[in-house]
């Protein structure tokens, strides 16, 4: 299968090893990997904040350097449900519409597509260690991806999985709501980094590399002795 | 800023440090959580449930033209009096001079959000009449100066300990760890007044359009007492608690507490349709009915916002909400605080003066998947927002993401603008004490993430990879 990349704006400069390890275990599975190297961001930033001409604007070229593809994956529930349902609002009555809820459906997050769509578990991963899984809230809430991640850490040998207590937690992070209200969204971040300590788990993993931006940053201000490390990360992992 | 965002915001800043207020609320809310999910196992399906809860507000809604002229006229044919309010200021006048009108010396309330909305208590204590809370949250918030910390649960904020120190301070009584032993104190307090009070206020969970009866719901038994001694009885019923029929409010009486307090139906469940019958030997003499709009036909108008209607002040939302579990109630300084407040609140009040709520929120969106009418609590956050933004957003951010956009729809000038963001930050450490530093916010508790020279294009192009 020819598998298009959307590489979320922050992986591109921030955790290019995220993006570079999800292209790995698909190249793996044997698909075909191409890089739209126009691609830029898809919006979700000035979405979320409510300038919705300005995020219209960015949509309209992600679709112009997407609309081609066959199969979308990111490393990203929020990015991709940023693709299903933020372009959904963005596009409603305007003549573009089909064409974004079309790439809505061809889009995917990374653990749905290798569990849903290609119906692979076992990619043959070695990751030593006690591992926490922390569901990104878009991941969970907007695309209804629960499972896929977890199925994918049982198959990955030496790996040790533990569940956090309680019904998933956000982070804290929220786009600009990290830095409009950083004292609330540092609270959230270290309530749920003393969450992921409790569980004794050497590393936290997640498929949201927004949320690991996040809980990394309090990890290295607090010199807590958890790593983050993204899903795809540890499937690459040998 | 407006004055109310940086009260929220120097209020938030603040609670989201208290440790020990968010383990009072974490602890109570923890109990509530074990209840609500199994009294949510006990409908059959409790998805199902939900659409039907959305259907049956949805139906109330769009025909409220049909079922509020219903229910006034069914309240008026036994005898009952009927005032629409416009605004909290009517309303409160109304109630006011009504209560001045008759002598009233004193008034007991019942549990009501809705009168906490029209400030009915300090507008009566202005005319110099005594007016005292006898749900047991609201009368120790009251006793405390307070305002009810939560929709549902008004004084979770406080631990046993607290609440004794207030009575044995306010009502001299002795001090107890014990829940039993102070709510006795409550008790014994609370019940001389009801007989010496002239006038019951209370709010309605449900109107019921079919039979003209409000529904009141509640564990404590003072609902009961307040509407039913006192020779006045007068109901602030907000106009969206208006159900179509009888089988409908059977329904909602199970939904409501499954996600309000967790029980399967709460303790007391009261109807009232009027003031004490002829052959009747208990009942207050009169019977007002007080249908509050304050902003809400302005929401019915909007299609988009109509479904915040919906709401049954469950506080469910309040319950799961991250923000408000790490900020408390008192900090939103809004009668409504969570979720449903900030959605509720730059509707019914004015997006410049309250628009900022919407933006505390990290729209995790587990408000939207508990709500029990299925409103779209985070889209509708994104709503406001949007309509907030483009009015009111500070002109610096509005010039940011201008600029933002401007980059994104050319890739050249983008993937400049990541190398120099590499390079720049380098030299953040010369800009860190600018006081518009963006990144000022994220590093009080958060190391910033490293930009890396080598993009993922880079790494890609490195590797020999295709590129289209």
């Amino acid at each position: 299968m020819k598998i298009t990349l959307f590489i979320p704006c922050f992986v591109e400069r921030v955790a290019p090893r995220t993006g570079m390890a999800m292209a790995e275990v698909l190249e793996r599975l044997g698909h075909e990997v191409v890089y739209p190297e126009a691609q830029t961001c898809c919006g979700q930033p000035a979405y979320n904040s409510g300038y919705w001409p300005e995020a219209r604007s960015v949509a309209e070229h992600f679709l112009d350097v997407f609309s081609g593809a066959e199969t979308v994956v990111a490393p990203s529930g929020s990015c991709t449900a940023m693709v299903r349902s933020g372009f959904a609002e963005l596009f409603r009555g305007t003549e573009r519409e089909q064409e974004a809820a079309a790439l809505g459906e061809r889009t995917h997050e990374f653990s749905d597509f290798l569990v849903n769509r290609l119906k692979v578990t076992d990619v043959g991963a070695r990751f030593p260690g006690r591992v926490a899984f922390h569901d990104g809230c878009h991941s969970l809430r907007e695309l209804g991806v629960q499972a896929p991640p977890r199925e994918l850490l049982a198959r990955v040998k030496q790996l040790e999985l533990v569940e956090l207590p309680g019904v998933p937690r956000c982070c804290g992070f929220g786009g600009t709501f990290s830095v409009k209200h950083p004292d609330i969204s540092i609270a959230m971040g270290r309530a749920k980094c003393a969450a992921i300590v409790a569980t004794g788990a050497d590393f936290v993993i997640s498929n949201d590399p927004s949320c690991l931006m996040q809980v990394r940053g309090i990890i290295e201000k607090k010199g807590l002795k958890i790593r983050a490390r993204h899903l795809a990360e540890v499937l690459a992992a040998q | 800023m407006t004055r109310n965002a940086v009260e929220f915001r120097n209020a938030s800043a603040k609670s989201a440090v208290d440790e020990k207020r968010q383990g009072l609320l974490t602890h109570a809310i923890g109990n509530y959580l074990g209840k609500r999910d199994t009294g949510r196992k006990r409908f059959r399906d409790w998805e199902g449930a939900r659409k039907q809860a959305e259907a049956i507000k949805n139906e109330a809604l769009e025909n409220l033209d049909k079922y509020l002229p219903q229910f006034i006229e069914k309240v008026k044919e036994r005898g009952g009096t009927i005032f629409c309010a416009e605004d909290e200021e009517s309303a409160r006048t109304y109630i006011t001079n009504l209560a001045l009108d008759r002598g009233v010396k004193s008034v007991v309330k019942s549990k009501s959000m809705t009168t906490e909305e029209i400030h009915l208590n300090g507008a009566l204590e202005k005319k110099g009449i005594k007016v005292l809370e006898t749900d047991l949250g609201e009368f120790i918030v009251q006793l405390a100066g307070e305002t009810p910390y939560h929709i549902v649960f008004p004084a979770v904020h406080m631990s046993k300990g607290e609440v004794s120190d207030l009575f044995h301070q306010k009502l001299g009584s002795k001090e107890t760890s014990d829940i039993e032993g102070l709510t006795m104190i409550a008790r014994e307090h609370l019940r001389k007044e009801y007989c010496s009070a002239d006038m019951g206020i209370s709010g309605a969970n449900f109107a019921v359009a079919e039979t003209g009866m409000i529904s009141i719901t509640e564990n404590e038994g003072n609902a009961r007492l307040t509407m039913a001694l006192p020779r006045i009885h007068v109901a602030v019923v907000g106009i969206e608690k208006i159900l179509p029929r009888m089988a409908d409010l059977s329904f909602f009486l199970q939904v409501l507490p499954t996600m309000g307090t967790g029980q399967w139906m709460s303790c007391y469940n009261t109807l009232v349709g009027g003031a004490r019958g002829k052959n009747e030997a208990d009942g207050p003499g009169e019977f007002h009915v007080v249908l509050l709009d304050n902003g809400r036909s302005k929401i019915l108008a909007d299609a988009e916002s109509r479904e915040t209607l919906r709401c049954i002040r469950c506080g469910g939302c309040l319950n799961v909400c991250p923000v408000y579990q790490t900020v408390g109630g008192h900090s939103y300084g809004t009668v409504y605080p969570g979720p449903i407040g900030a959605v509720l609140t730059p509707l019914l009040r004015g997006l410049k003066e309250w628009g900022h709520l919407s933006y505390a929120s990290s729209l995790c969106e587990a408000c939207t998947e508990i709500c029990p009418v299925k409103i779209g609590l985070h889209k509708r956050l994104l709503a406001n927002r949007r309509d907030y933004a483009g009015k009111y957003g500070p002109m610096a951010e509005k010039l940011g993401f201008k600029a933002f956009a401007f980059a994104a729809r050319r890739p050249f000038l983008w993937r400049l603008a990541g190398a120099l963001a590499a390079v720049g930050q380098f030299f953040y450490p010369l800009v860190a004490w600018f006081p518009g530093n963006p990144a000022k916010g994220w590093t009080k508790g958060r190391m910033l993430p490293r930009i890396v020279w080598k993009s993922f294009r880079n790494m890609w192009i490195g590797r020999g990879g295709e590129i289209s």
